[in-house]
């Protein structure tokens, strides 16, 4: 292994490479799914690699290539796909035991743009179940586990996602966010993440968990890699009546903006909440940073993002509620055969896991007659709230920063025991979901835990990442791109040696195992 | 007694209501399923622009409010034949809300709408077994679901089961006549829940709501009340009280019977649809629809009476289906006179579908062969005796006239030469009626044309038969 690894490299350098015709696709297939059986043992990202698809995609792209055709945007690249997000003949179960068995006959419209330009998907990543969570612990089919520390959660829910993308599985993946779970497991595992604005990417072919929150976004090792994924996912769908019929521009060609004279504002609420010193640390220096960069930055405040969290568990457990109806064992979800009907339903919906259970018992009591005006009403018009408070602080600031998540990775375990503790960790993120705003999440620096310590290599200081949120302008997602990528440089040099430390780090323990494995299986 | 019905219509578009599916009738069962309406996971609902076109023509015809906006909700309820498990509707802000129709009496009564919606329909469940909680399986047909429907609720302004069926038979008019559905009970693209209660005489409030369902035709809607009516006034009259709930129309037994009580009174959650945001209609958009929209039964009635001098009685049998005032309309454009194209339809025309059992949406033949046939009477083609046949062999063949004319050899004859000869050969075979006629029995010189009609097989001309009889007569009583 050395840091020349085709694995290693990020997508815009493959796609270089291939296009000058140094390495096929197929070389660089092969070079991820080698990597992938040789951490996915401790990193346990996927719930399903497409090997055969993948190199006959991967082959298909040569050819075309060889003939002088041109592949596609992402021709020969692979890409990740989070298991509910549909791809026509591969599994979508949502990391939950009521879809293990469900192939999925269509593909989700992103799907389709991520083909049409060649890109080679990979497989399907692990998640909490239905989106719930924030740590990919709710997952009823495996556990994921963050590459910087093994013992920690990747974040959630799109863990499977960023930690594939952290661990070099692939350079490329999908997650989707409803309340975070695109940022805040990129800010877990030292990648970057972006929720577009609501409207801007279609989600059909996403299985909703809170449709007037959801939204697919794209996770990668810097923004220039991001910005790849956004060019090809972004635009109106037919399909989706809620996605927005208005012109796209190419990020990759915004990323070159000047961001001079950018105002950024700083939310004096964000750091009240729960914020740890490390992480305070880190978002105080990036804005340092991002000051030297020419953005000038002031406090703001946004006093209603206060009742964000309880708002979003309003509203999202509200939608959940209904859209998981679905999932009653006639058509979608393991059927429990009873003697009766009634019991059906009842037996069928025990295979959803305690969090989901929650969220729909939330949800159905927030919908109920008697209640509705005083839950799910009222978190509406809070909404409205936020939605002003931004409105307003966009008149004066082009971009909001804050922190990603209000702590790095916790250990496994850690708050499982604790709903309330696990929701904190979106506290930071749900805001720009209830505006509908697109916000990114970018590395900007390492928080000190304390290690394995012991023997060994044992150390007694464990780096995490940190991750710093940029949010801006509905369907700005220029700007929020631009000052990323501006601010992502000035961190890299950093960010990338430890990343590329850490990539090295692992595999170890499975080298010796999987090589028992080819022989076992002959 | 106090009555409210809600109306349910299926709406005559191609496609569903939020996906691309046919729905058509009596296709294969789920042949006509997508990922939209089959709730696959992920799937989203797409707006059916002609789906709120047919409503609000279907609204404005009904003289309703149309809201500019407006928006749907999810009804939230699990059953097997609902695979999202919930339903899109509209709850609190539909289509359309205050509207009324006229039902004719006597006396002559409006019964108010309150409002008028759009949603999706549900599957269609086949059970092996009496009902879904004693079968021992039970079969799905997606093909309906996802059909777009109307939803029209009346306001309790209906006090008598007569009442009830002239609503009903106004409504399945004024939707027949618009376009908007094809109102056929008996495939269920239009379906009627009722609610009744009785007010005991003298209170304002009415008693308790009884929810009628299984209303499979206006025959049942109307016997159902009837019987309900009795049954619950029954109660009243021995002191008791009638239960709040939900009976059924037993066709068989021509009873209602409860339905399986529930233990829990139904809460939908209803909610706005995340999945569609609100639906808002332009002003000019809905002048255009305005404009678009057919004139109803009593406006084309009042057309055909006044303009075209067709007998009030005729006009009304025209106008009673859309079909057939089409069929009309197109005969006038072929240019054809009104009264006598309407004769021929009445008379004619209806009393040959009447034998064969036709409905007005299985017309035999075209308006253009009508008028055609209508043409070649007026130019001394044929006969009217002789159009009659004619009229028949079209309907049975859908063959053009003037092709069984030309082929059968069918045309009139008249020429005299020839019709001298037939009418001396009468004349001679006929001696009593020429003495009657002699002695002043005018009447008998028709049955000399008949017999001259019989040799010719109908095909004589009879006004020239009926000239040249009379000057043979004349000559006779001269000589």
């Amino acid at each position: 292994m050395n840091d020349d690894a085709l694995w290693n490299m990020k997508a815009s350098a493959l796609l270089e490479l291939m296009a000058a015709g140094e390495v096929s696709s197929v070389e660089v297939v092969e070079a991820f799914l080698d990597r992938i059986s040789e951490v996915e043992r401790e990193v346990g990202a996927f719930l399903e690699v497409m090997q055969e698809e993948a190199l006959a995609q991967a082959r298909r792209i040569d050819k075309l290539r060889q003939s002088g055709e041109y592949p596609g945007l992402l021709g020969g690249i692979p890409v990740a796909v989070k298991d509910n997000i549909c791809a026509a003949g591969a599994g979508c179960t949502c990391g939950s035991r009521m879809l293990a068995d469900w192939t999925a006959p269509y593909d989700a419209t992103v799907v389709r743009a991520l083909k049409e330009q060649g890109a080679v998907i990979i497989g399907k990543t692990n998640m909490d179940e239905f989106a719930m969570g924030s740590s990919t612990e709710n997952s009823a089919l495996g556990v994921t586990r963050n590459p910087w520390d093994l013992r920690r959660v990747p974040g959630g829910s799109s863990g499977g996602s960023a930690a594939a993308v952290a661990a070099g599985e692939v350079p490329l993946a999908l997650g989707s966010d409803t309340g975070g779970s695109v940022r805040q497991p990129a800010a877990f595992t030292g990648v970057t993440g972006l929720k577009p604005t609501y409207g801007r990417v279609s989600r059909y072919g996403l299985v909703a968990f809170a449709s007037s929150l959801d939204q697919i976004g794209p996770l990668a090792a810097d923004v220039k890699d991001l910005c790849l994924l956004m060019d090809v996912i972004s635009g109106f769908d037919e399909r989706d009546s809620t996605s927005e019929d208005r012109p796209v521009p190419s990020y990759s060609q915004a990323l070159s903006r000047s961001t001079r004279g950018l105002k950024g504002g700083v939310p004096k609420e964000c750091l009240t909440q729960g914020v740890s010193p490390g992480v305070r640390r880190c978002f105080e220096r990036a804005l340092e940073m991002l000051e030297e960069l020419g953005i000038d930055i002031k406090e703001i405040s946004l006093p209603m993002t206060r009742y964000a969290l309880d708002c979003y568990y309003i509203i999202a457990p509200a939608e959940a509620s209904s859209n998981l109806s679905r999932f009653d064992g006639v058509r979608y979800g393991v059927r429990a055969e009873t003697e009766s009907f009634e019991k059906m339903y009842m037996r069928t919906r025990r295979n959803f896991g305690p969090e989901v259970r929650r969220r729909i018992m939330l949800g159905t009591f927030a919908l109920s007659a008697g209640y509705y005006d005083a839950y799910y009403l009222r978190a509406a018009k809070v909404r409205t709230l936020i939605r002003r408070d931004f409105k307003r602080a966009f008149e004066e600031f082009d971009i909001i920063l804050s922190p990603t998540a209000p702590t790095s990775a916790f250990l496994l375990g850690e708050r499982t025991q604790d709903p309330l503790s696990m929701y904190m960790a979106d506290v930071l993120t749900v805001p720009a979901n209830l505006a509908g705003l697109p916000a990114l999440s970018v590395p900007c620096g390492f928080e000190e835990v304390p290690g394995s310590g012991g023997g060994g290599e044992g150390e007694m200081v464990r780096r995490l990442p940190v991750g710093l949120q940029i949010t801006g302008r509905p369907f700005d997602e220029e700007t929020v791109l631009c000052a990323g990528h501006a601010f992502y440089q000035a961190v890299a040099p950093g960010v990338e040696a430890e990343l590329a430390r850490m990539r090295k780090g692992l595999g170890r323990a499975s080298q010796g195992s999987t090589r028992c494995c080819v022989q076992g299986s002959g | 007694m106090v009555v409210g019905l809600e109306v349910h219509a299926e709406l005559l578009t191609k496609s569903k209501m939020f996906c691309r599916c046919s729905t058509r009738f009596g296709d294969p069962p789920n042949s006509n399923v997508c990922p939209v309406c089959l709730g696959l996971p992920g799937s989203l609902p797409v707006v059916n622009g002609e789906a709120v076109r047919l409503a609000v023509i279907a609204a404005l015809t009904l003289n309703c409010q149309v809201n500019l906006r407006s928006r749907f909700a999810r009804k939230n309820y699990f059953y097997p034949d609902l695979p999202k498990g919930y339903q899109i509707s509209q709850y609190d802000e539909p289509l359309a809300v205050n509207g009324y129709v006229m039902i004719p009496g006597p006396p002559p009564k409006k019964i108010r709408i309150r409002r008028l919606h759009l949603e999706e329909d549900a599957g269609k469940s086949l059970h092996a077994g009496d009902d879904i909680t004693r079968a021992a399986y039970s079969l799905l047909d997606f093909n309906r679901c996802g059909v777009p429907l109307i939803e029209i609720v009346s306001e309790p302004d209906i006090s008598s089961p007569e009442e009830a069926r002239q609503y009903l038979e106004e409504l399945r008019r004024i939707l027949e006549f618009t376009g908007v559905s094809d109102v056929k009970m008996e495939e269920g693209s239009m379906r009627v829940d009722s609610n009744i209660s009785l007010r005991r005489a003298g209170q304002d409030q009415p008693g308790a709501l009884v929810e009628l369902k299984n209303l499979n035709s206006f025959r049942a809607v109307v016997r159902a009340l009837a019987y309900e009516r009795d049954r619950q006034s029954r109660i009243l009259a021995a002191g008791g009280t009638v239960l709040r709930e939900t009976r059924g129309w037993d066709e068989s037994l021509e009873i209602t019977v409860p339905l399986r009580a529930k233990e829990t009174s139904e809460d939908y959650r209803y909610f706005p649809d995340p999945d569609l945001p609100p639906l808002v209609l332009s002003e000019e958009w809905l002048e255009k629809v305005r404009r678009e929209v057919p004139p109803l039964p009593e406006e084309k009635r009042e057309y055909y009476v006044n303009v075209l001098g067709i007998p009030a009685y005729d006009a009304g049998i025209l106008t009673s289906s859309r079909k057939l005032a089409e069929f009309f309309d197109e005969c006038m454009s072929e240019g054809a006179d009104p009264k006598v194209a309407s004769n021929w339809i009445l008379s004619e025309l209806l009393g040959y579908m009447n034998s064969c059992g036709l409905g007005p949406d299985a017309i035999p033949t075209s308006p253009e062969f009508l008028v055609k046939l209508v043409k070649l009477i007026e130019k001394g083609v044929i006969s009217g005796r002789i159009a009659k046949d004619i009229l028949v062999k079209m309907a049975e063949t859908g063959r053009d006239p003037e092709e069984i004319v030309r082929e059968e050899g069918l045309q009139q004859v008249t020429d005299e030469a020839f019709l001298q000869q037939v009418i001396d050969q009468v004349i001679a075979e006929n001696p009593s009626a020429v003495e009657g006629i002699k002695k002043g029995r005018s009447k008998a010189i028709g049955f000399l044309v008949g017999q001259v009609m019989k040799k010719t097989g109908g095909r004589a001309n009879p006004e020239i038969v009926n000239i040249i009889i009379k000057s043979k007569l004349e000559w006779i009583r001269d000589a």
